[in-house]
């Protein structure tokens, strides 16, 4: 799992099916500093409260999909947590 | 399998329900001498390890789930051991304790 930065959401009406009601986030990957690493992913929201500039983490492949109601639908990445802070150690 | 260092904790009100009451660790992953390579994961403790302890971790989510007991829990990264010693090219790269 992954930190990422949410920007933006992505609406599709023609989807596969068993995506229907599903939402999408336009999220930037994170470093463990919070700053934006690789390519920014389209994600499911698995937690139907995240929002545009909050801090998430996000899961990827096969287990994306087990995030959301309908466990076997195409999707690579999904939203599982919303982050309140990240503390770091020492 | 990877061995990574824990550096931080992930606080999460919102999440998941197959996250609720567990602590998720930020570690860097280390490389063969024993140095962060730069990456990093989020992952679900299942051994109680904490700050700067290095530990085994398990990026798949398979043997996430079984770990945990939720056959379909959106989970995929969790540490399943604390390392003690790590060694490479009969080299000790690390040594706990």
């Amino acid at each position: 799992m992954q930190l990422a930065r949410v920007t933006g959401t992505v609406v599709a009406s023609t989807k596969a099916d068993g995506l229907e009601g599903v939402k999408f986030l336009l999220v930037q990957p994170l470093d463990r500093h919070e700053q934006p690493q690789g390519s920014p992913v389209v994600a499911a929201d698995g937690v139907h409260m995240a929002g545009p500039g909050e801090l998430v983490y996000i899961v990827g492949a096969r287990e994306a999909s087990l995030a959301l109601p309908n466990t076997f639908v195409p999707v690579d990445h999904a939203v599982v947590g919303i982050v309140d802070a990240v503390e770091e150690l020492r | 399998m990877k061995v990574g260092r824990v550096v931080g904790t992930v606080v999460s009100t919102i999440s998941a329900p197959a996250f609720e009451g567990r602590r998720l660790l930020l570690c860097d992953l280390l490389d063969a001498s024993g140095r962060p390579d730069g990456s990093y994961l989020i992952c679900v403790d299942t051994v109680g390890s904490g700050a700067g302890e290095s530990v085994l971790i398990v990026d798949e989510g398979n043997s996430a789930r079984q770990v945990i007991g939720m056959p379909s829990a959106p989970v995929r990264a969790i540490v399943v051991g604390v390392v003690d010693q790590f060694t490479a090219d009969g080299e000790v790269v690390l040594q706990e304790g």
